[in-house]
């Protein structure tokens, strides 16, 4: 039997970086600057031009090293994340180990010195890289191009509608056809992109097996069909069997497919975009292709699109004349720059490592360990008399899965945002409940990709178990909980209301005044 | 910090129904019911929610509540010591009852007033306290069509003390809804509208937009009637159903709207309210017409609850492509998976609206609904 952890987070009561310090106290001092530089140039400041030039200085808290790195220090202490605990919580995430030799490689100073402006001359080996790995993913994808430059999942599938609307204006059906079909379990950016692209959009709710039923599709689809914009497997873990029927339908129509693939972890190596009719798609680096996300690092969608589609792609792409590589911007169809620069290609270098340690037969194993994970864990969690699984499925859920606490709910009043600050008391990370809308009551979704030990799932299965009893015998623990958290208890309330949100410490300063330092203390 | 709570049950609600009477309003059922071998079970499934309340709370609490079986002898029984208010005497518990009690407790001052009842007392609390203070269900009644009900009574015992506990207290306003229990009886279902309960949510029981602007009621009812004014810019007729939907609507109009009833609109401007169906039949003689209605929440009736004046007559020549179906997500997805229904008292017509459609659910947003 799984012994549950005796666990208890750090506890620094640290304030905010912006109320330490004292005036006076430096970390730094430069030197002064030496008088044959000053009889060269005159005052250095006077070379930073006059529009850039701060008039007052900004407010920096005045701190010695020593105190700066304690403070960070004592943060992280605070944290918790994958590289100290499991991470199968944060379902949808695909949290999965990222090798630290690949940390080694973007830090480098080959990579890490180099600049966006250079001359192709002068980057031939990223260059390289970037055109390799793009290659890799037309082979894992079955399609024809890809771009690096969006900086995350959102903005890859922001450019896949970007794409879809150029497509159809350049054959006269811009203004007809205004209309982007996704699914309720997709991940809401399929909605919120086309949205933001003009697009009206139209979701399909799940039918009695999880996923759309085809006469829902069929509905939806008519002469103002622009594309279909959806996730497969769904936020369930289900995959959707009729996608085939899907991209046929919606082509019928005359509309493009656009695959998000997001949750790809669980399909590498075994299924493709091209195969199931899609005509653009994206994954992100930074879950299935292990680049480090959260505060790690800058992510990267990478975005496909068939050949047809190609010269749509956000420009530059990098080329390849047989001598030399090179970006090509002369690409007068290309929707533009969805990022500054050519986004994180660190990103890319990382992917690429990962890709060749792994080999293709390697890919397939890390999509059917995690697939295998998942369903170990979904037999622990099936056990446990409080958790529902919603919607019959023929076969296996791929790489997460959509738990629900609503029998334990019922039976206890214990709800799901109660179990989810009880499970950290014992060492596990908080998990994902569920995008908008929730469909699935009490929802949480686990995602125990290929990187989780048998020992790992144990102990999640055994957390959970142990948190059902527990609200059956002592219901007040796991309801004032946490016990053993860095935190004891914040007012989540406050999460969905606009306006009592501070996104900055200006923000915070001039939305609260003083009243926010009173607020804290109290806290404390 | 303390919380004063009311509690009004009905100790006769629910009696009918295991005697197939459907429903004890009037004396006279509630004889009958009583002669059948009926036995009152409201107080016991009120003292569910109370005795949770209770032990959740502690010395905190303080309940308000009218004497004998409307809600002091729940207390009693679970060692509570409540405020005795309101009636003094009670001998066949009726609706002036109902309604004097609630009167007297939210006149006393409470920040959430409980009542054990069906859709009859949910009526009478909504003639008496209006759609105001926070007022929560404990379903006991026979009729339930009502959406101001949490889904049994330990639900209703969690979310109160959620809702007292919280530093944002929200409601939101939800349908009461009844029929006609003679025609019930005599087999004939004819809901009405009667008018809204304010009643209290939990954050994490919301759902919110897919995408958009907010998670909460408000936000997605703007987005509603800003994509629905947008199209009512052309010469049609516009035809907006009862609720807070589409009430939202005419408010983005700046026109006047009947909560309850069924008003018409043409280029952005109210030119009949509260509508019977006679009115509609002239109003659409030879002109272009919208239909807009919302599936009443919990329930998922399109037509034939609480908008009987949108009548078979009106939705043909309207036609079926010209209704538009507004609803919020958080609506929908109440309807756990369920579809949306029509029971506009022509079989043939139900059939012919059955199918797949469209309901808009924010700006520019809509998605695909079963209806049977």
């Amino acid at each position: 039997m799984t012994r549950l952890r005796n666990f208890h987070a750090a506890q620094w009561d640290e304030p905010l970086i912006l109320d330490k310090g004292s005036p006076g106290e430096r970390g730094y001092m430069p030197p002064a600057v030496e008088p044959a530089i000053s009889e060269a140039i005159g005052n250095p400041l006077s070379l930073i031009p006059d529009e850039m030039r701060r008039e007052v200085p900004p407010r920096l808290p005045e701190m010695a090293q020593p105190s700066v790195l304690r403070h960070y220090l004592r943060l992280s202490q605070m944290t918790m994340g994958c590289h100290i605990t499991p991470d199968a919580s944060l379902g949808t995430c695909t949290m999965k180990y990222s090798p630290q030799g690949n940390e080694h490689l973007v830090r480098m100073p080959e990579m890490s010195d180099l600049h966006p402006l250079q001359d192709d001359e002068t980057t031939q080996g990223i260059l390289e890289i970037i055109y390799k790995f793009e290659e890799m993913l037309c082979e894992i994808s079955g399609m024809d191009a890809f771009t690096f430059q969006p900086a995350g999942g959102s903005p890859a599938i922001f450019a896949n509608a970007c794409i879809i609307r150029a497509y159809h204006r350049d054959r006269g059906e811009g203004d007809q056809r205004d209309e982007i079909i996704s699914t309720a379990f997709s991940h809401p950016i399929d909605c919120a992109a086309p949205a933001v692209a003009g697009y009206r959009v139209i979701t399909l709710m799940p039918g009695p097996n999880g996923f759309p039923e085809l006469d829902a599709l069929k509905a939806a689809v008519s002469e103002r069909t622009a594309g279909l914009m959806m996730t497969n497997p769904e936020d369930t873990g289900i995959f959707n069997p009729q996608v085939e029927e899907f991209t046929r339908i919606v082509h019928e129509a005359g509309g493009l497919c656009a695959y998000d693939q997001a949750n790809a972890n669980g399909i590498l190596g075994v299924t493709r975009a091209c195969d199931n009719g899609f005509d653009l798609c994206q994954f992100n680096l930074h879950k299935t292709f292990s680049v480090p996300h959260g505060s790690t690092g800058g992510s990267c969608g990478a975005g496909g699109c068939t050949d047809e589609l190609a010269k749509y792609l956000p420009s530059p792409m990098v080329a390849f004349d047989g001598e030399r590589y090179f970006w090509d911007y002369a690409r007068p169809h290309s929707i533009g720059k969805i990022r500054s620069f050519h986004g994180n290609v660190q990103a890319v270098l990382r992917s690429y490592a990962w890709v060749l340690a792994h080999g293709a037969e390697g890919l397939r194993a890390v999509a059917e360990t995690a697939v295998l994970n998942n369903n170990y864990l979904q037999s622990l969690l099936a056990q446990i008399p409080g958790v529902d699984i919603k919607y019959e499925t023929q076969g296996h859920r791929l790489q997460e899965v959509r738990y629900s606490w609503q029998p334990l709910l019922e039976e206890t009043g214990i709800g799901t945002e109660d179990v989810k600050r009880r499970m950290v008391d014992f060492g596990l990370q908080g998990y994902f409940t569920s995008h908008h809308p929730v469909l699935v009551p009490e929802p949480f979704t686990l995602e125990p990709s290929e990187t989780w030990s048998k020992a790992d799932l144990d102990e999640y299965g055994a957390v959970f178990n142990h948190i059902d009893g527990e609200a059956r015998s002592d219901p007040e623990t796991v309801r004032n909980a946490p016990h053993s958290a860095s935190v004891r208890r914040i007012h989540e309330d406050a999460v969905d209301e606009p306006d009592q949100w501070a996104m900055t410490w200006r923000g915070w300063k001039r939305k609260y005044g003083e009243k926010a330092t009173n607020v804290r203390t109290a806290a404390n | 910090m303390s919380k004063r709570v009311g509690l009004i049950v009905n100790p006769i609600a629910g009696m009918g129904g295991r005697v197939g009477l459907k429903g004890t309003d009037g004396v006279d059922a509630v004889e009958r019911a009583r002669a059948l071998g009926a036995v009152p079970a409201s107080s016991d499934r009120a003292s569910v929610t109370v005795g949770l309340l209770a032990g959740r709370s502690g010395d905190e609490l303080t309940i308000l509540t009218p004497p004998g079986a409307m809600g002091e002898q729940v207390c009693r029984s679970l060692g509570l010591d409540p405020v005795v208010i309101g009636p003094q005497t009670i001998d066949v518990t009726g609706a002036e009852d109902t309604r004097i009690a609630a009167r007297a407790i939210i006149d006393a001052g409470v920040d959430l007033l409980l009542f054990a009842g069906g859709d009859g007392t949910a009526r009478d609390l909504y003639e008496a306290v209006g759609t105001g203070p926070p007022v929560l269900g404990i379903p006991t009644g026979v009729k339930m069509h009502s959406s101001v009900y949490a889904t049994n009574p330990r639900a209703a015992g969690d979310l109160a003390v959620r809702f007292l506990s919280s530093d944002y207290q929200l409601c939101r306003e939800s349908e009461v809804m009844d029929i006609d229990e003679k025609a019930f009886r005599e087999g004939r279902v004819s809901a009405r509208l009667y008018g809204y309960l304010n009643v209290p949510y939990h954050r994490s029981l919301v759902q919110g937009l897919k995408t958009g602007s907010g998670f909460g009621g408000a936000g997605e009812l703007t987005g509603i009637a800003a994509d629905i004014t947008e199209r009512m810019t052309g010469g049609a007729l516009w035809i907006l159903g009862p609720g807070t939907t589409t009430r939202a609507i005419a408010e983005r109009l700046g026109e006047k709207k009947t909560l309850l009833g069924v008003d018409l609109y043409s280029r952005g401007e109210a030119v009949s309210l509260d509508a019977s169906e006679q009115d509609l039949l002239r109003h659409l003689d030879g002109q272009p017409a919208r239909i807009v209605v919302t599936p009443i929440g919990g329930q998922g009736y399109l037509f034939g609850r609480g908008n009987q004046q949108l009548s078979p007559r009106v939705i043909r020549r309207v036609g079926k492509e010209n209704i538009v179906v507004v609803a919020t997500t958080w609506k929908l997805t109440g309807l756990d998976g369920e579809p949306l229904l029509v029971d506009s008292g022509d079989a043939d017509l139900d059939r012919e609206l059955a199918g797949y459609l469209r309901v808009v659910t924010g700006y520019h947003q809509e998605s695909v609904q079963r209806v049977s």
